[in-house]
């Protein structure tokens, strides 16, 4: 009988913020159409590595397991990456898994990304509604500016593109693509755009869209397809407009 | 003067409708959520949300939407909240509407609508094929703000455990764990609601997402707060094959033209590009004329296994059927339906723009949940409400497309209104229960979590929820047999036994999601229970819940709502009439006028 085909999979481990990391090698039973986080059920259920050592499941985040959640970024293969997308067939092996680097780790492949959602409160990323009760119907919104704020507003926060800007480290605060992109999203839309002033504002300090050197990995990292670079290019304009119209009307 | 407060727990539609409404109220809101509430399920839903707003002249109204409901749950729902919900819909939609969702657009810049299943009408607005992930996303910026200007208090990445009941049988607070730390905490509150979703995970595979367990329900059950209609699953008609997850592909799909089929014959050896139509077999086109490809969903998922297992004429003898868009204009399909042929071809390789996709039915969604009244979300146990998939009210014996985004949205602001109206009206509030009730509880949960991470024994908890998932899947959800039915029971009894002996492969005490999952798969093992119970006392065929036995609906007999209680430990299965005071019950047929 024809040995099973294996998967060969490594897997940076870290038992908390303060432990130090190791890497640990599993060997598992290949099946069609396996990805990542299959891959990490299975060493659920038979936490053994490949020399045989008992050790304990990996920690991760995962959730819709169909690229929408956001939850399953990860280092594969050295590129950051959603987990459930990413099939075994697709990838040279051993595989390497690692957690995402710009953010604070909490165990194994799992990452406190608390830093994005914390930002879209620095730049108001919302309409502003008066409240929830019945105000009648909304601005009409030409379909041009919504095919071109629908791609803008699929952006599933998973941090990738932060993960791989050289401008987000230790030294600094960037927010990131990201969060740049939403601001563009929010002042495109009709209500959205009364309150552009302060978001482009919330932009302009320490952090700020100025933070961008134009490496243009984000764009490439997106799992979604955003034009971020778009985005802060536009973003940066608006931003130097409004600042210099500050400075003229003093 | 006593300042009430309100405990929300889960951050999907539901749920985040629910804090908007309480925060604008002025009452403050501690929001519970086990993912970042902006990756919760609803990010999932797919293909639109109804309401009768009649913008493209077809004379459509709410009173037509409230009767597509009704008729499409096979007449298992209380009528009168499904009629409030189908008046509110339309302005449910201007409300996103200013929130800024991405709907898509007809050329005067006016929201466009497309049809759905169970309906002859464009009732279904959308944002492209990720119409929940932009729903979700408005409410979570909304919630966002509140949360920047001190209204609302996020515990993400914290599960619920179970709720702190009074000797007086009220609610007065929860009882959490914190996921990383595991530490086990009780949270004083005057009301609380639970939006906690859907419960895939009890059959293994779904379109559900990892989260959806359904484990605070059972927790609830298990608390005494009633179970209503547990037997009634949806099974998708059409979603891809996984080994992790069953990815669904929208109703949407065919709400823009696109067809099921199957070679007819099944020794066909030609790729489905070089068969020609008149080699095909539209099956639903041609048993459903009305409706086409448009059939509810119990009704087309029903007729692919019809065609897979009787007829045997499934692809290359596999359960599987073509959904076919690829005769779809490639502008259209760009701007209608991108979303989901990303996700078929990320994950099969395979551009459905140029071949058909290949599907099959996958388990979706509960109609069944907790049980609240008819009238303002309110479970049986006060201080606890409910909304959105984990409770029962809304969609009968079946669920028609676009209306779960729908009935959260609704469910989950009725139920923000009511716990607001409340805690307002209590006499004595959170502030007046002594901590000895919330210190039992806590200690409770923490001695499960001591005896779990201490005990040694055999048994792997992910091996048995995958024998219950398998167990669930064959028995209990298309096709219902009575004595499988009781096989089935008998057989998770003995995972709960199993259960009992489990070990787990990790003992520490920071982020052991091993700990929370064995947690999770105990309340599991009880709902299946709820689950199989109800479908085998249901002696008929209604909706999603099909018996080959009894292949007829029986309104003399069954025209009541299941509604489990937990006695003396175990589930115990009490009926109650249906209100149908607004729409006499009439037979349901989608192969003919009506």
């Amino acid at each position: 009988m024809a040995e099973t085909k294996k998967v060969l999979i490594k897997i940076k481990r870290q038992a908390g913020p303060q432990e130090p990391s190791r890497w640990e090698e599993f060997s598992l039973n290949w099946r069609p159409s396996m990805n990542v986080i299959i891959c990490l059920r299975d060493i659920a259920e038979n936490p053994v590595t490949s020399s045989g050592k008992k050790t304990t499941p990996i920690t991760y985040d995962s959730n819709c397991l169909e690229e929408i959640c956001g939850s399953c970024a990860m280092l594969i293969n050295d590129k950051a990456r959603m987990a459930c997308s990413a099939l075994v067939d697709h990838l040279d092996q051993p595989i390497r898994i690692e957690p995402l680097t710009k953010f604070p780790l909490v165990r194994d492949l799992s990452v406190d990304r608390q830093f994005m959602f914390d930002s879209l409160k620095r730049v108001k990323a919302w309409i502003p509604i008066d409240g929830s009760y019945d105000l009648g119907e909304g601005p009409r919104v030409s379909p041009q500016v919504q095919a071109k704020g629908y791609p803008l507003s699929s952006c599933i926060t998973c941090g990738n593109c932060l993960e791989v800007c050289p401008q987000v480290n230790e030294h600094n605060q960037f927010v990131g693509a990201a969060i740049i992109s939403q601001v563009r999203l929010f002042n495109i839309h009709p209500t959205g755009a009364m309150n552009k002033r302060e978001r482009l504002e919330a932009l302009m300090g320490p952090g700020g869209v100025q933070e961008c050197a134009n490496a243009q990995n984000c764009v490439k990292a997106c799992p979604k397809n955003i034009p971020l670079t778009e985005s802060i290019a536009e973003v940066n304009r608006d931003a130097w407009k409004q600042a210099l119209l500050g400075w003229l009307l003093g | 003067m006593r300042q009430p407060k309100i405990i929300i727990v889960g951050g999907g539609l539901a749920g985040l409708m629910a804090t908007i409404r309480a925060a604008e109220s002025g009452i403050p809101v501690d929001l519970f959520s086990i993912v970042p509430v902006k990756r919760s399920h609803s990010v999932c839903a797919q293909g639109g949300i109804n309401a009768a707003k009649n913008q493209k002249g077809e004379g459509d109204t709410t009173d037509k939407h409230f009767d597509d409901t009704i008729y499409g749950g096979d007449f298992l729902a209380n009528q009168p909240l499904v009629k409030r919900m189908c008046e509110a819909a339309p302005s449910i939609i201007d409300l996103l509407d200013r929130m800024g969702v991405m709907f898509n657009r007809t050329p005067e810049g006016l929201l466009d609508y497309r049809r759905f299943g169970g309906t002859l009408y464009h009732r279904t607005a959308f944002a492209g094929a990720t119409t929940g992930q932009q729903l979700l996303y408005a409410l979570d910026e909304q919630v966002r703000r509140h949360e920047a200007e001190g209204r609302v208090k996020k515990f993400e990445g914290w599960n619920f455990l179970a709720a702190v009941i009074d000797e007086g049988r009220v609610c007065r607070g929860i009882c959490g764990m914190d996921l990383r730390s595991m530490e086990v905490r009780t949270f004083p509150a005057d009301a609380a609601i639970f939006a906690t979703g859907g419960i895939g995970a009890i059959f293994g595979r779904s379109t559900n997402s990892v989260v959806c367990t359904g484990s605070a329900q059972s927790a609830l059950f298990q608390q005494g707060v009633d179970y209503a209609n547990g037997e009634f699953i949806q099974v998708h008609p059409t979603a891809i094959p996984g080994e992790d997850k069953l990815r669904l592909m929208s109703e949407s799909a065919r709400g823009e033209g696109g067809r099921v089929w199957v070679p007819r014959n099944p020794a066909e050896k030609r790729g489905p590009k070089d068969i020609p139509e008149s080699d095909r077999f539209y099956f639903l086109e041609e048993w459903y004329p009305k409706y086409g490809n448009l059939v509810p969903r119990d009704i087309a998922t029903r007729a692919i296994h019809r065609i897979v297992y009787q007829e045997k004429l499934g692809l290359d003898g596999q359960a599987a059927v073509y959904l076919d868009v690829s005769h779809i204009p490639r502008e259209t399909l760009h701007r209608r339906l991108e979303g989901i042929l990303e996700i078929y071809e990320k994950f099969l390789g395979v551009d459905p723009r140029e071949e058909p996709m290949k599907v099959f039915p996958g388990m979706h969604y509960t109609m069944g949940g907790i049980w609240v009244n008819g009238e303002d979300q309110t479970t049986n146990v006060p201080g606890i409400f409910a909304a959105g998939e984990c409770e029962y009210q809304y969609h009968g014996a079946n669920r028609l497309g676009a209306n779960s985004l729908v009935s959260c949205i609704f469910g989950g602001g009725l139920a923000g209104a009511s716990a607001v109206k409340y805690v307002k009206n209590l006499e004595k509030g959170a502030e007046a229960t002594a901590q000895a009730v919330y210190e039992s509880e806590r200690k409770r949960q923490e001695e499960k979590n001591q005896k779990l991470i201490s005990q040694e024994g055999s048994e792997n908890p992910v091996t048995i929820w995958r024998e219950l998932g398998d167990l669930m899947t064959e028995h209990v959800t298309v096709t219902r047999i009575n004595k499988n039915l009781q096989a089935a029971h008998a057989k998770i009894q003995t995972l709960e036994d199993r259960y009992k002996k489990i070990n787990l492969s990790d003992r520490t005490r920071w982020s052991n999601q091993t700990l929370n999952f064995a947690r999770e798969l105990e309340n599991m093992l009880v709902l299946s229970r709820v689950i199989t119970l109800g479908a085998l006392a249901r002696n008929e065929s209604r909706g999603a819940h099909y018996k080959p036995e009894f292949p007829d609906r029986d309104d003399a007999n069954w025209l009541k709502t299941t509604r489990a209680k937990w006695v003396n430990c175990d589930v115990q299965l009490a009926y109650e009439p249906v209100d149908i005071s607004l729409i006499k019950p009439r037979a349901r047929r989608y192969d003919a006028a009506r």
